[in-house]
């Protein structure tokens, strides 16, 4: 019933966003204004490959052991997969062809090389914001790769979010065209950050709630969200009081992003890749100045107290006899982890998060945290999915979100089951 | 190199503990004793927890259930080869997938070293009841192959005791009937494939349903040899070109 009336919608928002935007597509490219020869230049290169780190292009645009930026990765949504096309410069199944208005334009305003719509699964909403000379960089560099030819794959969405007119109504209500305006009234670094985080960085894309079309609010930004499709949940970001992040000091912010851990917590699941390929290449500068603007988030309101109608003193005695048995020997009984080895669970942001879908799936998956220059042979967490009850692991879940400092939610057994059986994508 | 990584590593926990205590000498670089727990061996052994959950603390896997498979003994060149097809989707389980994602190939060598220096005795798993031409039919398989249907014998590449070769083909001896049967399975599946030629695929493919039983429980009730260690390197010339083995071009 729900997916019924979500594509009433949808066409009724289709119809309307043809009717206003009519006769405005598509729209020819403006005639090639960047020299060619200019692209070669090696340090524009250089510099494209460093802000093609910064957006984590290979991220999406790679298949699993696939050649980088050859595409094929196919992203799951709501709404279908979606394959991530090749950007090497082949000339027929890539980039060759395209001159750098046609990047821009699909960059800047979500469009593709003759004028159709892109899916937003391209962050275009984030990457608007990038300025051209930066995004002249990345061209200069992707067209510098060497070409690989590998034909995009078929488009995987479903009737009527196959429609691509559609899109003009999603563009109407979550689509603000425009390069990054700085500040005047703050810093130089603060600006920058601002700049990396809202544009090639798209923090927000993740780090953000969605709504039923797959829209982001705008307002508060980072203030955390589930992924969709992935199942994950990214925290919100705000280091100031009732913030995901509270208490973390600009250096742990740098420290997560530079080596996958800090005194706070660990990168894992989604984060562990974005640090992997993406932020652990940044220079300091750059961290720092994301960490400064992380900084400035303003504070949340609190979280309305949930009081659950279960008496949950048997749960939380289970989740402690678990907690003791399965966990304490790296986490500590005090939650406060390792420092360096093993992250605290106490005031960890991934433990509070507000649906408990981290912890579950941590709990379930173990795994490493990601190997970086800084960390470089990581200590690891068991999985516990064969050895721990769907019950069990409701029970320490809640155990580690209730104790200590840590005053989230209760988990289910129901939830454990859903999460279970998420694929790993 | 392992003995300069550690003691640089023991010098930053020194220097580590030494700004945490504002000054307070520690004695033989020992762990501060902050902490309401016992202090983290800095082993691999303990770094790979995620990966000794499953198949052992000694990669002895489970040989009762034959679940999560014996990495002990197995050529280090081979089971970093597997950590390497997991990372990239040509080997397919999800739970494997997503522990070696992050993994660097450094890393990834260093664990699979680890599992193969340990020494576990093997012991033996449960048998299907076969008939004696079957059980015949696997052993013409594994010595002799099948020249009509283009099959090598086993020993052709796993070695003339069947225990693997150093340092990227696997023994076949002392495996439970279900993880054998099951990877055969696999390769014609296409949920286990590796590098290209990949001549297992080709060799999996050529035999018969009948065929796989029949070789996988010959091979998993045959008697253990006493020395159960891959052969050195260079011990077999293999019939068909494989990408594991460096072949870069030809058909099996």
């Amino acid at each position: 019933m729900k997916r019924v009336g979500l594509i009433v919608v949808v066409v009724l928002l289709a119809l309307g966003g043809w009717w206003l935007f009519r006769g405005t597509s598509p729209q020819p490219a403006s005639p090639a204004a960047v020299d060619v020869a200019a692209l070669k230049d090696p340090a524009l290169v250089a510099k494209g490959e460093y802000l093609a780190r910064v957006g984590d292009c290979a991220s999406c645009h790679t298949e699993q052991g696939g050649t980088r930026f050859a595409g094929g990765r196919v992203l799951p949504t709501p709404f279908g997969n979606i394959p991530a096309p090749n950007i090497t410069p082949d000339r027929e199944t890539g980039l060759g062809d395209w001159r750098f208005e046609d990047f821009w334009q699909a960059l800047h305003s979500g469009k593709g090389r003759h004028g159709e719509l892109l899916y937003p699964v391209f962050s275009y909403t984030s990457f608007t914001k990038v300025t051209r000379d930066d995004a002249l960089a990345i061209f200069a560099y992707l067209q510098s790769l060497a070409p690989v030819r590998q034909a995009a794959k078929p488009l995987g969405l479903e009737f009527p979010y196959s429609v691509r007119s559609s899109l003009n109504a999603w563009r109407a209500l979550y689509f603000q065209e425009g390069v990054y305006q700085p500040d005047p009234s703050k810093p130089v670094a603060w600006n920058r950050g601002a700049y990396l985080v809202q544009g090639l960085g798209h923090c927000n894309e993740c780090h953000a709630p969605r709504d039923s079309l797959g829209g982001s609010q705008s307002k508060p930004s980072l203030a955390g969200g589930q992924i969709p499709a992935q199942n994950w949940y990214a925290p919100d970001l705000s280091t100031q009081a009732n913030g995901g992040l509270a208490g973390w000091s600009e250096q742990d912010i740098v420290d997560l992003l530079k080596t996958g851990q800090s005194a706070r917590g660990a990168a894992f699941g989604p984060m562990a890749e974005v640090v992997a390929q993406s932020t652990q290449h940044l220079n300091d500068d750059d961290l720092h100045a994301i960490a400064t603007y992380l900084q400035s988030l303003p504070a949340r309101t609190p979280a309305a107290a949930e009081k659950s109608p279960l008496d949950t003193r048997p749960i939380l005695a289970q989740g402690a006899k678990v907690y003791a048995e399965r966990c304490a020997d790296c986490h500590g009984k005090d939650g406060n982890g390792v420092a360096g080895v093993y992250p605290p669970l106490n005031g960890n942001s991934s433990v509070n998060e507000p649906s408990g879908i981290n912890a579950m799936r941590v709990v379930l998956l173990g795994g490493f945290p990601p190997v970086t220059a800084g960390n470089p042979r990581p200590y690891s967490m068991p999985p516990f999915a064969q050895q721990l009850s769907d019950s069990d692991v409701a029970a320490v879940v809640t155990y580690i979100r209730q104790s200590w400092s840590n005053n989230a939610s209760l988990v289910q057994e129901r939830d454990v089951i859903k999460y279970r059986h998420t694929p790993i994508d | 190199m392992k003995g300069l990584s550690v003691t640089w590593r023991r010098a930053r926990r020194a220097l580590g503990a030494w700004v945490l205590l504002a000054g307070v000498a520690l004695a033989g670089g020992t762990r501060a004793q902050e902490a309401p727990h016992p202090a983290i061996p800095d082993t691999l052994q303990q770094r790979i927890a995620a990966c000794t959950a499953c198949h052992g603390v000694h990669g002895e896997g489970t040989p009762e259930s034959g679940f999560f498979p014996r990495l002990a003994g197995k050529p280090a060149g081979y089971l970093a080869r597997q950590l390497k097809d997991f990372q990239d989707g040509l080997r397919k389980y999800g739970p494997m997938e997503y522990t070696v994602r992050q993994l660097s190939p450094a890393y990834m060598r260093e664990i699979a070293e680890y599992f193969s220096a340990q020494e576990v005795p093997y012991s033996r798993s449960p048998l299907p009841r076969l008939s004696a031409d079957a059980l015949k039919r696997g052993e013409e398989l594994v010595m002799h192959g099948d020249p009509v249907r283009k099959i090598p014998p086993c020993m052709a590449c796993h070695g003339s005791q069947l225990t693997g070769v150093q340092p990227d083909i696997p023994g076949l001896v002392g495996l439970p009937y279900d993880y054998i049967s099951s990877q055969l399975g696999s390769w014609r599946t296409h949920t286990r494939a590796t590098v290209a030629p990949d001549c297992m695929a080709e060799i999996a493919n050529r035999l018969g349903d009948s065929d796989i039983s029949a070789v996988s429980a010959w091979l998993a009730g045959r008697e253990l040899p006493a020395d159960m260690h891959a052969q050195p390197p260079g011990s077999v010339k293999p019939p068909l070109h494989c990408g594991v083995l460096g072949d870069k071009e030809g058909g099996a």
